[in-house]
């Protein structure tokens, strides 16, 4: 019968009674996150695409996007909050984290219910079974292998190994637990109880004319609306950008709109009425207007610009020059050429962009995921008109960045928002709207030109990449900047040319993606090299080895590293595992009868870590209270790398107390100093070089109050703080500082800024003060008469200078390889056609094959304990390692990424059928 | 409009004459469908119908429930015939849409790529549907009309998949070819249902491609050819070729060109053929 059909609906949550109100054909996600207060319940895509919403309904996995609420009537509901509670639940929360099996940890509610189903189910809980659990839930943080290896050991009920203590250790993040649980907060899990919603309008073409029709008599015909709000409610500057030479965005577009998916308009209404909201029904008219979609069409003669001093839309161009390329490749005694391209790349983190805007005593404050609060705030404050210090940015637990969150999205809205309604205002980006409208990594087309000399020295490289950096400049200029100093690769190149180019199209803007512009470098060079190496006949290693860049040899730009330089440690880290596997793919295609062919490639990667050329300081601030508590803010956003963790782990040894005496707080622009954004593989480096000090600082601080010598031990207990010396212990004495706006009796503040030198005109200087180094072996199984590619293994060598938690660096590499598989084999944003995550593909749990970690550690004379940067080295060698594996087992090359079964099939047969 | 969870049929055929909200039953594809729309203001929630459940042998014929879930029929024991059937079960999405979505919403939804419509084509599946005017019976091939296009007429329910008994000793199999392993539309697949006929030959042999033509079809010319033929002709790449597939019609997408799904759809053919000849007792 209809029954209740306009009432209430009741079920058992978590096993307690449950009811409440849903709209008819509401989603069961949104009922339990918005009615019934279980926000653990992610929610990713609203399409059963992600798997971030699934629960348990009467003990099955759904996911609970896909479900009418009102079905769950008189059913049983449970989410990870009720997991938790069960004797499986423990033991796989206790996996997870001894595992590192959650990094941002917007998947792993997901996750975890995925696997307690698992668990409870009679039959099998091997490998393939675990997969096929965990087969329904995307992540894009872990590369799976780490979650893979929670659930057998939980399966098992076997302890999965921890380790505890301070630098070096492998121990688990310290705010493992709330994402693991389901408390996490994100971006959408924080806006008080009846914030209005807020619904942004957009260009359904990517180049369009539009007029609004009457908004006032629209917005008064409809009580619910409380603002409509346009580029003409923006006092300061409608304009935003994160290289502020280049700022070029504007909020809310005017007069014409210049990709699919701007903002031209956003709704400010009441909860309950904007879910019935169709944006399509607001009073905007749109003209279609001819737009330029390709970097070719932008370039081409009486091509519309983009932007006005913008001459043939090109945005900006870079270049390094170094000897001189074109004699070195004329007298080589061989040369390799190609053309490469690579497609957009969407960073598909599993949180759309998320969070609210209030005032709190005439100032603003945005809770919302971010990788940059300090630049968050300064574009904020250039948009309103307002001085900074009126705006308090406090980023929400991030559900996963790769770069697209270093630029402002939906901060603007929701600050006009909440100023012009004085309420609480909220927003989440639908999935399609966080596709259309963020930025993606540029696509890429190079031309590289490499010479060797007959002894198998790199002799002469000219490389040229045009870059689409879409409609607004983002960090386009930061890609055009990096690309030319990293196309190299590690080596020693002495004759170098690399140009780039970053051209305006009418696609969505090109900005940050992990490595910047040098993944697509990495595609291009590395897979040459290995045509170099064939030419000379020499072995692919065996070549990279002989131009290792080494210590004392200079970059191309004229660097000069006297240390730390660890390309050849990673290459002959790989020498065991490459000749094994070399040799069994041999085996294997001599002896097989089947279609299926097996190949090991190789590749390398470097990465100059912190911002090109620029000051790039961070800031660490710590107190000590009266009553011997100390804390630490911690201002570097922990977007699932593990700032987190690490930053306190180098405060707390320079200290000298273990990193639980400490309290952290942050990250809040009230609170803590800024630590810069959460980009360029910086955190550890820059930030953590800050924490040394501050802890240092804070020790002499203490041992001098205490008045004993250096080799004190300082005592953390409940109690207070005590100073050790010669087996007496000493209080020092510590009372409020009435001037410390804090309350505290100490407080120190320590700031770091990497030492580097501008580039010149031809690029030479002094870019960056460390470099990180990495190579990767890829095995793959490629079927010749599909051309599918099945990835079997990856070995990793990473130089990070010293692995201040190991397990984090495995994280970082596994996941940095799962995006570089996905780069190479899978992932292709085209707008208006793969605008959600069945048609954009990103690797699931069975696309991911085992990986080999091995941590090499040449010590950084800047670093934190001779700490380096990792996050963005994890991937730049594995899309072209894959490739050359690829090519290896088949002898095809596929030069447009990615290399779909269809564009890799194509190539086998062109290949096959040359003469 | 509300949400109306009917427990009889009379009362789901009136409401969906009243047009009062779309009908739902594993929601699968209706959510995603909506975009950045709002959910409709009602909904006819089809999945408390006892005639949509079930999965019984009735007079011959194999009824399954147009709402019975993927991951139901993944689990039941089938004679074998139904392997194929039971493999593209357990690749539609991952756990999450198999335990919800059903394989009437497969059939409604008409993609297609829709990986239960091979198997069922292979098998000679009937349709059941319930209208105002009563009942009325369809072949499967007669219902499917194109993509995202039924026979279904506006206010019918599609109410089970009826299945003739397949006969004994047969093999059957489904292959699905993707761009990755998991929730992947698929860029062709295959079904194929092999009987064993006297001294190790195919008695009879049925194959049907999905994702490259506007509906699934099976290769007619290809089963001719292969009845009274020596399975291990199925052993030699390029067995089945460009002209066993020529009435396919597939499109250039994101996914693949069309080209290439020729090619894979022959080969796809011919591995399905030749798992389902083998489980079928032919040792090719």
């Amino acid at each position: 019968m209809n029954e209740r059909a306009a009432g209430i609906v009741a079920f058992t949550l978590n096993g307690a009674e449950a009811a409440t109100s849903p709209r008819p054909a509401e989603r069961l996600s949104e009922t339990l996150r918005e009615r019934l207060g279980a926000r653990e319940v992610k929610v990713g895509c609203d399409a059963g695409d992600c798997g971030a919403c699934t629960v348990l309904l009467d003990g099955a996995p759904i996911c609970a996007c896909l479900t009418p609420a009102r079905r769950a009537e008189g059913r049983r509901v449970e989410t990870v909050r009720g997991i938790v509670e069960s004797a499986e639940g423990r033991a796989l929360a206790a996996a997870f984290a001894a595992r590192g099996a959650a990094q941002c940890g917007i998947c792993t509610p997901g996750m975890m219910v995925a696997a307690a189903a698992l668990l409870r189910a009679p039959g099998p809980k091997g490998a393939a079974a675990i997969e096929r659990a965990l087969g329904g839930v995307l992540c894009r943080c872990t590369g799976y292998r780490k979650i893979i290896d929670a659930v057998a050991d939980a399966a098992a009920g076997r302890a999965s190994p921890t380790e505890t203590g301070g630098i070096g250790a492998a121990r688990a993040r310290l705010d493992g637990a709330a994402k693991i649980d389901g408390r996490e907060r994100f971006g959408d899990d924080v806006a008080p109880e009846g914030a209005l919603v807020l619904k942004a309008i957009r260009s359904p073409w990517p180049r369009a004319a539009f007029a609004f029709g009457d908004l006032a008599a629209w917005k008064a015909a409809r009580p619910w609306v409380a603002a409509v709000l346009t580029a003409d409610d923006i006092e300061g500057e409608n304009r935003f950008g994160v290289i502020p030479p280049f700022a070029d965005q504007p909020a809310f577009a005017a007069g014409e709109a210049r990709f699919r998916g701007e903002a031209v308009a956003a709704v400010v209404g009441e909860a309950e009425a904007m879910a019935g909201f169709d944006p399509a029904g607001f009073p905007a008219t749109w003209t279609k207007l001819p737009a330029t979609e390709s970097p070719m069409a932008a370039q081409a003669a009486g091509a519309a610009l983009l932007h006005e001093g913008r001459a043939g839309n090109v945005m900006c161009r870079g270049l390094v020059a170094k000897g001189d390329a074109a004699a070195a490749l004329a007298g080589a005694a061989h040369v390799v050429e190609g053309e490469f391209g690579t497609a957009f790349v969407e960073h598909a983190y599993i949180e759309p962009e998320a969070g609210f805007a209030e005032m709190v005593e005439g100032r603003l404050h945005l809770h919302a995921c971010t990788q940059a609060p300090g630049m968050d705030r300064e574009a904020l404050a250039a948009i309103l008109g307002w001085p900074e210090e009126r705006i308090r940015i406090v980023p929400t637990a991030t559900g996963g960045g790769f770069g697209s969150k270093l630029d402002l999205s939906l901060q603007p809205y929701l600050a006009l928002g909440a100023i012009r309604t004085g309420r609480p205002v909220r927003m989440a980006y639908s999935r399609g709207e966080s596709m259309r409208s963020t930025t993606k990594r540029h696509p890429a087309r190079m031309r590289v030109r490499i010479g060797a000399d007959a002894e198998g020295r790199i002799a002469g490289l000219h490389f040229t990449g045009e870059f689409d950096t879409g409609a607004y400049a983002s960090w386009g200029p930061t890609v055009a900047n990096r690309v030319p100093v990293h196309a190299s690769g590690p080596y020693l190149v002495r004759d170098y040319r690399a140009e780039s180019a970053a051209i305006h199209t009418n696609n969505p803007p090109s900005g940050a993606f992990r490595g910047f512009g040098v993944p697509q470098a990495a595609v291009a060079v590395e897979q040459l090299l290995d045509d170099l190496a064939a030419k000379l006949g020499l072995d692919p290693l065996e070549f990279r080895l002989r131009n290792a860049l080494r210590n004392g040899e200079p970059t191309v730009t004229g660097q000069v590293f006297g240390q730390g330089v660890g390309i050849a440690a990673c290459l002959e880290a790989l020498r065991g595992p490459w000749a094994e596997q070399r040799a069994a793919a041999a085996a294997f295609n001599a002896a097989s009868v089947s279609p299926l062919r097996r190949g090991v490639g190789l590749a390398a990667g470097w990465y100059g870590c912190g911002n090109t050329s620029l000051p790039n300081p961070s800031t660490i601030r710590a107190g000590v209270t009266p009553e011997g508590r100390i804390v630490l803010h911690q201002g570097a956003v922990d977007i699932g790398q593990g700032a987190n963790t690490v930053i306190p782990a180098i405060f707390a040894e320079a200290l000298g107390v273990p990193v639980e005496a400490l309290t952290v707080l942050g990250a809040d622009t009230d609170i803590t100093p800024d630590a810069g954004k959460t980009s360029a593989s910086r955190q550890t480096f820059v930030t953590g070089a800050a924490a040394l000090r501050a802890g240092r600082a804070l020790r002499a601080r203490l041992l001098a109050l205490a008045n004993a010598g250096d080799a004190a031990r300082i005592e953390a207990r409940p109690e207070g703080l005590s100073v050790i010396e010669a087996g007496a212990a000493r209080r020092p004495a510590l009372a409020a500082d009435p001037e410390d706006r804090f309350g505290y009796a100490l407080r120190v503040e320590e700031s770091y800024d990497p030492p580097t030198k501008p580039l010149d005109a031809l690029g030479q200087g002094e870019p960056y003060a460390q470099f990180g180094y990495a190579a990767q072996i890829a095995e793959v199984e490629v079927d010749m008469a599909l051309g599918t590619v099945r990835p079997l293994g990856f070995v990793a060598a990473h130089d990070v200078g010293r692995a201040i938690n190991p397990l984090l660096v495995e994280g970082q590499v596994e996941g940095g390889i799962a995006q570089g598989l996905g780069m190479a084999l899978m992932e292709e944003y085209i707008p208006g056609r793969t605008e959600n995550l069945h048609d954009y593909l990103i690797p699931t749990v069975g696309d991911v094959p085992p990986i080999e970690t091995i941590i090499v550690e040449e010590p950084d004379a800047h670093g934190p304990f001779g700490a380096k940067g990792l996050g963005e080295h994890a991937l730049i060698p594995t899309a072209p390692a894959l490739l050359n594996a690829i090519a290896h087992a088949t002898g095809a090359r596929v030069a447009q990424l990615p290399a779909t079964p269809s564009r890799l099939f194509a190539a086998i047969r062109a290949r096959h059928e040359q003469p | 409009m509300g949400y109306a969870a009917p427990r009889a049929l009379d009362e789901a055929l009136a409401l969906l004459a009243a047009e009062a909200g779309p009908a739902v039953a594993g929601g699968t594809d209706l959510y995603p469908s909506l975009g950045e729309q709002p959910v409709p203001p009602g909904l006819v929630d089809l999945t408390g119908l006892p005639e949509l459940r079930g999965i019984a042998r009735e007079g011959g014929f194999w009824r399954i429930g147009a709402g019975e879930s993927w991951a139901a029929i993944a689990a039941l024991p089938f004679p074998p015939g139904f392997e194929g059937l039971r493999e593209a079960a357990r690749v539609v999405g991952g756990a999450q849409i198999q335990n919800a979505g059903t394989i009437g919403g497969n059939l409604c939804t008409a993609s297609p790529a829709a990986d239960g419509v091979p198997p069922l084509l292979t098998l000679g599946a009937e349709v059941e549907i319930a209208g105002p005017g009563g009942r009325r019976r369809l072949p499967l091939d007669e219902f499917l009309l194109g993509p995202r296009r039924t026979a279904l007429r506006a206010g019918e329910i599609l109410l089970a998949i009826l299945i003739p008994e397949p006969p004994s000793g047969v093999g059957a199999a489904f292959e699905k070819l993707g761009a990755r392993t998991h929730l992947v539309i698929s860029i062709v697949s295959a079904a194929a249902l092999v009987s064993p006929g006297p001294g190790g030959r195919i008695a009879e042999a049925r194959i049907a491609i999905g994702a490259a033509s506007p509906v699934a079809r099976r290769l007619t010319a290809l089963e001719a050819r292969l009845a009274g033929a020596d399975p291990s002709a199925l052993n030699a790449p390029g067995f089945v070729t460009s002209t066993d597939v020529a009435p396919l019609a597939p499109i250039d997408d994101v996914r693949a060109t069309a080209a290439y799904r020729r090619e894979a759809a022959a080969e796809l053919a011919r591995r399905a053929l030749l798992s389902a000849a083998r489980r079928a007792g032919l040792a090719p």
